[in-house]
């Protein structure tokens, strides 16, 4: 295996700053049996994200309960990278995770980690070891916090929380927010029952965001109705089949 | 007397000064006077009526009952449940007796019916009520033992556990004392998490526990976790159920402070009220898209079963969410050892 020949270029990534101090001791105690080098710390995904962009790496050691944005969905937005580092995700307890690598053997560490555990893991690092995007999007207890796009090679985070509208064009997904537009490759029935609390469908092929929702408005030539966004100049389509939609809005 | 084996059950009389075991026993003897008013009238406006002259001797003698029992609940309570269950018929007969020569000679032309009945009726509703609470004892008695495992289950997280074994072992090298110091909290905070539960501790006791329990946050969380303190004026003698204060902190910093990037405040204002109450209240940063909250649902049932199991009706919690804030409020009685220095198995009724 070709990572034994070369460092081992490997990123920490834990939301607490003494587990991840800890992680430093115990890769500089691998010392002598692997070389490795730590291109970098970081506290959520985000970071990490962030940081790959720069400094790509060969292995990342990834804490699954962060804030901002955890483990399991960082390693689904990794999928996207053109140089995706290998996953080893580290925890001190998540019971239902755990269960899930052991199922599909995907290597995971416990902390607190022995030193034997790890580098018996980081030896059995190849390129893109690590979950599948299935099983990922299988663990995620929870809608992911951000959409993630690539833009000339580049991974941009679109925070779920800024999007207006999302709609369905050919291939590609449209993400609006009060800024720009994005191309996302998903498909909308996946992102509308993901997103379920947050957008709602308006048309065949357009989920708006709920607190985005100023107002609707009937045109009088169609005899349909369109709906506000705040932030936004544009009016967007309802069709006759989600006009109770509309009636919702008004109750609440 | 601290040293009974609470696992078997003892039957006792209840604690006539509680006031959930008072409102019990107002609702029951009002309760035997309507279905009394039903039996007798036909029409449901007759009821009412009928219901107004049964009530008549009996108000009085229910009042003089509550008083006199409080007066002497902890003197009926330190003698054999027999001989106390004897004693308060005993005192309910008396009652009814000179009730009934009042109303004589109040209204002397009330048909009042003879002494003996009144006797009959008076020994009828006493031992109905005293065998709701002895049936009461007994339904509540195994979830009194299942108090402490409970207790035990809804605490520490294993995710705490392990994660601040990490954080210790990251301190070892270049900071060994913190690491003795943490350890040392460490096994503080476990100790009274394996300790018999089902006995009260003190007000005092529990906020150190929860000083200590936040500091091995505090070296994980470092600068995320800030805690405000208002304990000055708080009774540090009162009696409160172990291990209701550090969950709640616990769950604050799971919900609260670990979801998020920047700083949170937990806030504990812990105080007695001019009424006599002791109000511990409890505030953390709200996120309104955590998930987890099945958890913390447990946790508060689980505390709130304990207070009502230690207090009877009068303690509460309450838990209330504003645009980003968490608050728990507990409300409960202000008790010391001096006063309450029954084992808990009585204290139950």
């Amino acid at each position: 295996m070709s990572a034994c020949a070369s460092t081992l270029r490997v990123a920490i990534v834990d939301d607490e700053a003494p587990a991840r101090s800890r992680m430093h001791d115990l890769l500089e105690d691998c010392a002598p049996d692997l070389r490795v080098q730590v291109i970098g710390e970081a506290a959520n995904g985000r970071d990490l994200l962030e940081l790959l962009q720069r400094e790509p790496a060969d292995v990342v050691l990834l804490d699954i309960r962060m804030p901002e944005m955890d483990g399991i969905e960082a390693a689904q937005h990794l999928h996207k990278l053109a140089r995706r580092p290998a996953v080893i995700f580290t925890t001190a307890f998540d019971a239902y995770a755990l269960k899930a690598f052991e199922l599909h053997a995907v290597d995971y560490l416990v902390k607190p980690i022995r030193l034997q555990r790890l580098q018996d893991a980081l030896s059995r690092v190849h390129a893109h070891s690590g979950p599948g995007i299935e099983l990922l999007q299988q663990l995620q207890s929870q809608a992911r916090r951000h959409l993630s796009v690539q833009e000339r090679g580049k991974l941009i985070l679109v925070p779920v929380d800024k999007i207006l509208f999302l709609r369905a064009e050919l291939k590609y997904v449209t993400i609006r927010t009060a800024e720009r537009d994005y191309l996302l490759e998903e498909s909308l029935t996946r992102l509308e029952e993901e997103f379920a609390e947050r957008f709602v469908r308006i048309h065949r092929s357009c989920l708006v965001a709920r607190e985005h929702i100023d107002r609707f408005e009937r045109v009088a030539e169609e005899s349909g109705w369109r709906v506000l966004l705040r932030g936004l100049n544009e009016r967007l389509p309802v069709s006759r089949r989600q006009q109770h939609v509309i009636r919702e809005f008004a109750r609440v | 007397m601290g040293s009974i084996d609470q696992s078997i059950h003892r039957d006792a009389l209840p604690d006539f000064r509680n006031l959930g075991v008072i409102l019990r026993i107002v609702c029951i003897v009002l309760l035997l006077c309507v279905f009394a008013a039903l039996c007798q009238v036909q029409s449901w406006a007759g009821t009412f009526e009928r219901f107004l002259e049964v009530v008549l001797p009996v108000q009085p003698a229910l009042l003089l009952s509550l008083g006199a029992l409080w007066a002497a609940s902890d003197w009926l309570r330190r003698r054999p449940y027999r001989e106390g269950i004897l004693l308060v018929a005993l005192l309910e007969l008396g009652i009814a007796a000179l009730v009934h020569a009042g109303l004589a000679w109040i209204m002397p032309d009330l048909a009042l019916g003879g002494l003996e009945r009144h006797g009959v009726l008076a020994l009828a509703a006493t031992s109905l009520v005293l065998y709701y609470f002895h049936l009461r004892s007994r339904a509540l008695s195994p979830a009194l033992t299942e108090a402490r495992l409970q207790a035990l289950q809804a605490r520490i997280r294993p995710h705490f556990l392990f994660n601040s074994i990490n954080a210790v072992l990251s301190l070892i090298r270049l900071q060994p004392r913190r690491a003795e110091v943490a350890l040392e909290d460490m096994a503080e905070l476990f100790r009274v998490l394996m300790a018999d539960n089902r006995e009260l501790s003190t007000l005092a006791r529990e906020v150190e526990l929860t000083r200590q329990y936040l500091n091995l946050e505090q070296l994980r969380l470092g600068a995320r976790l800030r805690v405000e303190w208002h304990v000055d004026n708080m009774p540090g003698d009162a009696l409160i159920p172990p291990l209701v204060l550090q969950p709640l902190v616990e769950n604050a910093v799971y919900h609260g402070i670990e979801p998020c990037t920047g700083p949170g405040v937990i806030s504990i204002n812990v105080y007695k009220s001019p009424r006599g109450e002791i109000h511990l209240v409890l505030r953390n940063p709200y996120r309104r898209d955590g998930a987890h909250h099945a958890g913390n649902k447990m946790a508060l049932g689980n505390i709130r079963e304990r207070l009502s199991l230690h207090f009877d009706a009068e303690a509460g919690l309450r838990s209330t969410v504003s645009e980003n804030t968490y608050q728990v409020h507990i409300v409960m009685p202000y008790r010391t050892a001096a006063v309450a220095a029954a084992p808990v198995a009585e204290a139950l009724a």
